[in-house]
């Protein structure tokens, strides 16, 4: 470089700076106004959805606190795909825990993960199965979503016990749930995630049940 | 109405529909379009978005010098969506929660972009409004005849779980068109989309075409010069 830059390049870079400064600082503030705003509303939604989505898999007559109020840490968080404390969430009646939503996550369903609440009772029986994000193919996975059909409802009442080992497949592999039409991989995926769920039940139930039960 | 703004709405609409003519907005308009209720979702949202962007860019059009206008419209678009997503969030969670993915995908939108810069920036807030306003609704449309092709080829249906954009009153509203439909994958997964979407614009330019050959039958020196399909605006 010889020379000093012309004076006028470095009023034109000046100037377009601190207006592109300004512009950044109204926009920044805007979305700060608006997340002050609502982020209390927004909290109370999220939470509101979550224990929606927890009393969808838990009969009501197993529970009389909020389902919220009982988180248990999963100590063997890999064996159900989940991330470093993760939660369940006891259902606690007069004291006692009666059932525990377990997240599972599958693994290997045709496009991205599945999330799963399974709702399993002290015995080891499911009272209900919700998938809570997917990005399976609309119209053919995505039957894995109770939005769009009743499938994941063949859970409920389902064990250990009831079920053999070899029937936790659909029945295109000689197993008791149904498949889609069309979609094999996904409904294949949420079985063995439930199963896995299941499984992780009976290992841990000393330690799901005996968990503190917060009032 | 002006003849302006008649010109207007019929640019946005047909003439330089922003999905059919300018091509633009074509990622979100593919990936989103695989039944009608995720397509009018889609739409009403990027429209929201554009009225708003058309009329913020065209009330700072005299303040943002030439040089820097892009980084500051691309600036205001994306307050304007995260501010958007905020707002549902906090007093919509439910609606949030059937259009959240496609919220952010409305700041990949180039038409958005586009308009703000072909048109807004240069002309008053009013007429700017009316162009976001038009090509919101041209996008739109575009985007619900191509979710209705393919949820028709693919599953069958019309306007099924419509009940999760417009709440219970659209629960029965699902036409099953084809009884026990088997399914089409290919008219539900993206390849459907480009086919789907080069039907249509095949579709739109024939119909131009024979309309441009009845004008010159009927008036055979009306049609002078060539004319430029696509408008973005000028290069500076």
């Amino acid at each position: 470089m010889s020379g000093t830059m012309p004076s006028s390049l470095i009023t034109s870079i000046g100037a377009g700076a601190i207006s592109l400064g300004v512009f950044a600082v109204l926009a920044a503030g805007a979305i700060s106004l608006t997340y002050i705003a609502g982020s209390d509303a927004i909290a109370a939604n999220k939470a509101a959805a979550k224990a929606q989505a927890l009393s969808a898999v838990i009969p009501a007559n197993l529970y009389d606190q909020s389902l919220l109020s009982a988180p248990v840490e999963l100590a063997d968080y890999s064996a159900l795909n989940l991330e470093p404390k993760a939660l369940a969430y006891a259902a606690v009646k007069s004291g006692t825990t009666q059932a525990i939503v377990l997240p599972v996550v599958a693994k290997d369903g045709y496009s991205g993960d599945i999330s799963l609440l399974v709702g399993i009772d002290f015995d080891g029986i499911i009272q209900g199965v919700r998938t809570i994000e997917h990005k399976e193919t609309p119209g053919l996975g995505d039957k894995v979503d109770h939005k769009k059909s009743a499938w994941i409802d063949s859970f409920i009442g389902k064990s250990l016990s009831n079920t053999p080992l070899d029937g936790w497949a659909v029945t295109k592999d000689g197993g008791v749930f149904d498949g889609f039409t069309g979609a094999t991989i996904t409904p294949r995926a949420v079985v063995n995630a439930v199963h896995q769920g299941l499984l992780y039940h009976q290992r841990q139930q000393s330690v799901l049940y005996n968990a503190p039960q917060e009032q | 109405m002006s003849t302006q703004q008649t010109k207007i709405i019929m640019n946005g609409l047909w003439e330089n529909n922003p999905a059919l003519v300018q091509l633009l907005g074509l990622c979100p308009l593919l990936a989103v379009t695989g039944s009608v209720v995720n397509a009018l979702g889609l739409g009403f949202a990027t429209l929201l978005v554009l009225v708003g962007s058309n009329l913020l860019v065209s009330l700072i059009r005299n303040k943002v010098a030439d040089d820097i206008r892009l980084p500051v419209f691309v600036m205001i678009i994306a307050a304007l969506v995260t501010i958007a997503e905020l707002t549902m969030q906090a007093l919509t969670y439910e609606l949030y929660q059937i259009l959240g993915i496609f919220i952010p995908l409305i700041v990949t939108n180039c038409a958005i972009l586009g308009r703000a810069d072909a048109y807004a920036r240069k002309n008053p807030p009013h007429l700017a409004v009316l162009d976001g306003l038009s090509m919101g609704l041209g996008f739109a449309a575009v985007l619900v005849l191509l979710g209705a092709m393919r949820e028709l080829l693919g599953q069958g249906t019309l306007f099924a779980d419509m009940d999760l954009l417009l709440g219970p009153m659209a629960k029965n509203w699902t036409l099953v068109i084809i009884n026990d439909y088997r399914g089409f994958l290919f008219a539900v997964l993206p390849p459907g989309a480009f086919v789907g979407m080069g039907l249509i614009i095949a579709a739109k330019n024939t119909f131009d075409q024979y309309q441009k050959t009845q004008r010159l039958k009927a008036h055979p020196l009306s049609e002078a010069g060539s004319k430029r399909v696509r408008v973005t605006g000028t290069i500076a």
